[in-house]
């Protein structure tokens, strides 16, 4: 069946409010969740899991944080390791200090603890702008970085300076601490980022979301029409690292098990910024399609050479890797700012009125 | 006219205002007032002021003196988002829309200040929230009818020609469903008809919601015509105050436009 929304015609607005307006798009989404849900649990192995698909949707999550903030309000940030970093260790420090706290919960609470440390360094945001504005970011980074690795009592003073997810489970199930399958921490991964994802699409939808973009677009012209740029820029920083701190938490308990805060190095922020770019800015398909884009291309660079029978070291690798990334920023940066997403959305829009552009 | 367009009791009341950036005097000790439901043009050549006077009465500038009554409370200074609390709305001289936005978004934005449902509701997305959101829809997609630009609702506006730009903006202002709207030059760089469509908008707005509204305009045709009344400033002061016909034959107003020399 072809693509297009010629002849669907919506009789009233809530049909045309809903959020999947199109057939198709509805389709392909359910077809997304039963492969999420269903094929891929039966049929991936361990190492797919661990290392791809499971890193693929915490870094989705933290690339749709950054977008609320980035690609929404229009305000950049490099310090999305930071608020990440945040949430890893109040999750650990919640799981450890109450083990009887559902999973779910201490998740959802790292999320607040790190939307209230995103409001804080968002205020410099009310201030100053752009390239000023990165810098003070810059620095939540460094000095959280800092703080976690200084101050003893986040890592439970343990010599070694890492944190550990404890051992905890869910309808019977382990899903975090050594003994979890991967099949269950992509289980649980996959329900907290389906559904967050969910939300972050409804609020760019509503008015919050429409106040963010008003301020990205044109400051003035919002604050003449009653939008507070306080209140949006502010709540754009929390809601963002509300989601930076659940992508830090699940880095920890779903995917990792054990890190140090180099784990959320600048690095990070920056990984996660391309994510951002590449996948398009205000899209939250978009930030799905970057992480898929930045998690995939180091795996193929490892993996094609070999196929095709010749063997690459490992350094040229990483170099193309780097090239790679560097050409596409540049590229994106200048000629697409929107990202892969707004090239899938010029292709669909073609399909629609194909054959027939007029 | 006047008579039949039953204009009321003075809407807002612009006392003594001084207005200076560093050195250059903006605007000098003028006066003026609006009345319920009438249309008063503020006209005067480039540079006189009258810009700077919108940004006054919405709180963009602060003025160094004078008062401003609006809806019968007196201030001088306020925040741009109070004022638009208050009932006042505007559109720009250089058009500022939200060009990453369709033409819908961009007049549903005019709405958020009577968007009440917490982004707790938003997140979800039913009950109250959707309801709402149905709701502002609705009332949006009437300022859709009644401007005819229901064929670009899902364009992003920053690809609309500046003319309809100019309509989806005056959209966005009237979403707001304002007490008091001020148009800054909405008809600057438009050819002949949408000029004429903009006039009749304008006209219509006033004319069925009863909106009161302030004008700046050079097209002196255009403000014969729909204004009631006529402020005229010139290097910042104002040099004539009353209906159209009487403006247009003052000796001060013709010397202003034709340049001739002050002092
Ligand atoms: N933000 C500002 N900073 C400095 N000077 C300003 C500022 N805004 C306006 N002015 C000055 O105030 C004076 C009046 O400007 P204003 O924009 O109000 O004129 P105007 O009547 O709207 O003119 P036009 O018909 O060209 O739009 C001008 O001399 C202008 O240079
Ligand atoms: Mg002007």
């Amino acid at each position: 069946m072809l693509y297009r929304e010629s002849g669907q015609y919506k009789t009233n607005y809530a049909d045309d409010q809903a959020i999947f307006p199109l057939k198709q798009d509805r389709w392909l989404m359910a077809i997304a969740l039963v492969v999420a849900f269903v094929v891929i649990p039966l049929t991936s192995s361990e190492y797919m899991l661990q290392a791809v698909i499971i890193p693929f949707l915490i870094f989705a999550l933290a690339a749709i944080g950054l977008n609320l903030l980035a690609g929404y309000c229009g305000q950049i940030s490099l310090g999305t390791g930071g608020f990440m970093a945040v949430g890893a260790y109040a999750a650990y420090k919640l799981a450890t200090s109450f083990p009887d706290l559902n999973m779910i919960v201490v998740f959802l609470l790292s999320g607040v603890v790190a939307a209230f440390v995103g409001i804080m360094f968002g205020i410099p945001s009310l201030r100053i702008k752009g390239f000023y504005l990165a810098v003070a970011t810059l620095a939540a980074q460094f000095f959280l970085q800092w703080l976690f690795n200084k101050v003893a009592w986040f890592y439970n003073y343990n010599p070694s300076g890492t944190i550990t997810a404890p051992p905890r489970e869910m309808f019977g199930f382990m899903i975090t601490g050594p003994a979890a399958t991967a099949e269950a921490r992509y289980m649980i991964t996959l329900v907290v980022v389906v559904v967050l994802a969910l939300v972050a699409k409804n609020l760019t939808r509503g008015h919050i979301g429409r106040s963010w973009m008003a301020i990205r677009d044109m400051d003035i012209a919002a604050e003449i029409i009653g939008i507070r740029p306080l209140h949006a820029k502010l709540s754009a920083f929390a809601i963002s690292s509300f989601y930076c701190g659940v992508a830090g938490a699940l880095f920890v308990f779903t995917w990792l098990g054990s890190v140090e805060t180099e784990a959320f190095a600048i690095t990070v922020s920056f990984q996660v910024l391309f994510m951002v770019i590449i996948g398009g800015l205000g899209s939250i398909l978009g930030s799905f399609i970057g992480a898929a884009f930045i998690t995939a291309v180091p795996i193929l660079l490892t993996n094609a050479p070999q196929f095709f029978g010749f063997n690459m070291p490992i350094d040229l690798q990483k170099h193309f890797e780097v090239m790679i990334f560097g050409v596409l920023i540049i590229f994106f940066v200048i000629v697409e700012p929107h990202g892969l997403a707004r090239l899938w959305q010029i292709a669909k829009e073609k399909l629609r009125l194909w054959p027939f552009p007029y | 006219m006047t008579e039949t367009r039953n204009i009321g009791d003075t809407l807002l009341k612009v006392d003594n205002i001084s207005l200076s950036f560093g050195g250059v005097k903006a605007i000098t000790g003028v006066s003026l007032e609006i009345r319920e439901r009438e249309i008063c043009a503020i006209i005067g050549p480039n540079g006189a002021g009258k810009t700077s006077m919108l940004n006054v009465i919405n709180g963009f500038y602060h003025p160094q003196e004078g008062t401003i009554t609006f809806g019968g409370e007196v201030r001088r200074k306020m925040r741009p988002h109070l004022a638009a609390q208050g009932g006042i709305a505007r559109t720009f001289q250089n058009v500022a829309l939200f060009t990453g936005m369709s033409t819908l978004d961009n007049i549903m934005t005019g709405r958020n200040l009577k968007m009440k449902r917490n982004f707790l509701w938003q997140a979800i997305n039913i009950g109250p929230a959707r309801k709402e959101e149905l709701e502002h829809r609705e009332f949006v997609e009437r300022i859709i009818d009644f401007l005819e630009i229901e064929a670009i609702r899902k364009t992003p506006v920053g690809r609309l020609p500046y003319g309809l730009q100019k309509r989806v903006e005056l959209g966005r202002a009237l979403a707001a469903e304002p007490k008091l709207l001020l148009l800054d030059e909405p008809m600057a760089g438009m050819n002949v008809e949408e000029k004429e469509d903009m006039c009749r908008f304008i006209l219509d707005t006033n004319d069925e919601f009863g909106t009161t509204i302030g004008l700046i305009e050079h097209d002196m045709g255009v403000v014969m015509d729909l204004s009631d009344h006529v402020v005229v400033l010139d290097h910042g002061e104002k040099i004539a105050d009353g209906v159209p016909d009487v403006v247009r034959a003052d000796q001060n107003v013709i010397d202003a436009y034709l340049g001739v020399a002050h002092e």
